[in-house]
């Protein structure tokens, strides 16, 4: 199956990520652009060009391989001339551009290195130049930087970032690290089960994701599942499942919902947490505070609501004079306008 | 162990000085006589044609092993002990056996002549048995195995992204093959090429079976010198200057095989 009707554009100068979970198809995608793989059905275009069946070594893309995939035969030099080379571009050109290339990646003075003599970020940059100095049409990234370590996968997303908006390149990106893809991307597709589910700038896509899928794949959601009992005109009346709650105020979605299952959903910075019932808010829940998860700029609460929901709540440490404790009841407010409701 | 390999060849190398007596024996007086009887042109045309098929089957052996090799090495893992073990299966016959096999096909009424006559692609029966194409044919037939194994293993090692990531920095195929899969598989490469070249160069039983009269090659040279001539000495000499000849091939090919040679020239 791997994928299956999947259609998107990327524009010049764009950094388009493909996020998913392992075995959403997104390295098929991939493989579809850089000419490894043709599909079945439709086209990839490029430049207003079809690309159906023509090799990779034809096309205006360069990958970018998860594990880097460098000569090892080849100087750091050399890995980076091959694509010109194959080109036959002059050598007096080639020379230049390299070292431009190297000089975007930082890799300056190591020419002469052969792979293996390389660090991880090293041999992540090779990788990298090797591809934008053909200045291809796009640039294929596949999980770019897992093979790092965490704190220079941060680094070299701040670094890829720059890279790309200097060089005014047009990034496809596959991951599975949705802050990665987030921090990094213009716009994202969300994709599973060979489908993408939505597509557009993050921010979009974690405010307003189309299903739950989406929300809970950037980030955490808090769910209660529930029911629509009325409709009040701007708001309407969501009863939870867990019937002893009194019904919660929701904003109405246009046409007929009443009756309807539904999950509402959260995120964990939505929810305020408080010792008391705020007389003001009509979204509230009830709650006992589980586990206390300190990690130093923000504290973690894990609080049961009803009888077997955990739901995450995020605080700014230091915001409270006196933190919570765990088995302590609270009470989590939120605005009407957060509440997300997904239907069945 | 060495002492089983070092013993008989310092033997040999001593006889190689001495001298036949009249009735075949050893007669015990230094004389470089047995190494300067080589200077004859007759000896060195042997050993030419020797080093001739050596390389001829080398060559054959790679441009069919390697492709072979590939094939194997890139098939489903479950598969790849089969294949191996088919490319190892003639080992089970004896080389003798297998050897006779090849003159019942070659010979004038054989398999292959009523093959390409039944298809009407020949008139009359080829001249196949008895000639240089049947001794090399032989020995690719022998040898190919030695070469397969080793490009097995090294193919088997290279990693296939680096073949991707060629092709899509715009390596045509060939380009392909000569920059990333040639270099990084060298060492199976050579390997094969070693092991198939030394069997070749001192095979006698096939040049002897399938090449007939003509066809002479070292090695029968020094069967004839030892068993039929009963000349001790010469035979002596002519198993140096053939291990001479080897282990300079062997050292030549090092050379050549090891060195740096960056692809990319014109830097």
């Amino acid at each position: 199956m791997a994928v299956n009707q999947v259609s998107f554009d990327v524009r010049r100068g764009e950094f388009f990520s493909i996020l998913g979970p392992s075995g959403a198809g997104k390295t098929s995608v991939l493989r579809m652009l850089a000419g490894f793989e043709d599909p079945d059905e439709g086209d990839v275009l490029i430049d207003g060009q079809s690309m159906l069946g023509v090799p990779p070594n034809r096309r205006p893309v360069n990958l970018v391989f998860q594990s880097y995939a460098l000569f090892p035969h080849l100087t750091v030099f050399e890995n980076v001339a091959f694509g010109l080379k194959m080109r036959r571009v002059p050598t007096p050109h080639i020379e230049e551009q390299v070292r431009q290339a190297l000089t975007m990646v930082k890799l300056l003075g190591k020419e002469a290195r052969l792979p293996a003599q390389l660090s991880g970020g090293e041999q992540q940059r090779v990788a990298l130049a090797r591809a934008l100095v053909n200045k291809p049409a796009v640039v294929l990234l596949d999980e770019p930087l897992a093979a790092l370590d965490q704190q220079l996968r941060q680094e070299m997303q701040v670094e890829l970032k720059s890279i790309q908006e200097q060089a005014g390149l047009t990034c496809v990106c596959v991951t599975h690290h949705q802050e990665e893809a987030m921090m990094m991307s213009d716009r994202i597709a969300v994709m599973h089960q060979g489908r993408m589910w939505q597509i557009g700038p993050p921010r979009e896509l974690y405010e307003r994701p189309c299903n739950l899928f989406v929300s809970r794949f950037l980030g955490v959601s808090n769910e209660l599942p529930g029911r629509v009992t009325g409709n009040l005109g701007e708001e309407s009346l969501f009863q939870p499942a867990d019937g002893e709650q009194p019904p919660l105020l929701v904003r109405s979605i246009p046409g007929e919902q009443r009756g309807r299952s539904a999950t509402l959903s959260l995120r964990p910075e939505q929810l305020r947490m408080a010792r008391e019932r705020l007389p003001t808010s009509a979204q509230v829940l009830p709650g006992r505070i589980e586990k206390v998860l300190f990690a130093g700029s923000e504290t973690k609460y894990l609080v049961r609501v009803g009888h077997d929901r955990l739901w995450e709540v995020r605080m700014t440490s230091g915001a409270h004079v006196l933190p919570f404790a765990p088995e302590e009841p609270v009470f989590l407010h939120w605005s009407l306008s957060d509440g997300r409701l997904f239907f069945e | 162990m060495g002492l089983f390999f070092l013993v008989p060849l310092g033997l040999v190398f001593a006889i190689s000085f001495a001298s036949r007596g009249t009735y075949g024996g050893i007669v015990w007086e230094f004389t470089p006589a047995n190494y300067l009887d080589l200077l004859h042109p007759l000896y060195g045309k042997i050993l030419g044609q020797s080093m001739w098929y050596a390389t001829v089957t080398t060559a054959i052996c790679f441009v069919l092993g390697f492709p072979l090799a590939y094939v194997i090495a890139r098939s489903p893992v479950r598969w790849q002990p089969v294949f191996l073990l088919l490319v190892m299966l003639p080992f089970w016959t004896n080389f003798l056996v297998r050897t006779y096999a090849w003159m019942i096909l070659l010979r004038h009424d054989g398999l292959v002549n009523r093959f390409v006559m039944a298809l009407g692609l020949v008139d009359a029966p080829l001249e196949l048995l008895y000639t240089p194409t049947a001794v090399v044919i032989g020995l690719v037939y022998g040898y190919l195995p030695f070469m397969v194994l080793p490009l097995y293993v090294a193919v088997e090692r290279l990693d296939p992204l680096l073949v991707e990531a060629a092709w899509d920095l715009y390596a045509s195929r060939w380009a392909v093959f000569t920059r990333v899969i040639l270099p990084l598989t060298k060492p199976g490469i050579v390997g094969g090429c070693i092991l198939v070249f030394i069997p070749s160069i001192g095979s006698f039983i096939t040049p002897d079976l399938l090449g007939g009269a003509r066809s002479m090659m070292i090695g029968n040279l020094i069967q004839h010198e030892y068993l039929v001539v009963r000349d001790w000495p010469l035979g002596s000499a002519v198993s140096f200057v053939l291990m001479a000849v080897v282990m300079a091939a062997v050292v030549l090919y090092y050379r050549s095989a090891s060195r740096t040679d960056g692809p990319l020239e014109g830097r």
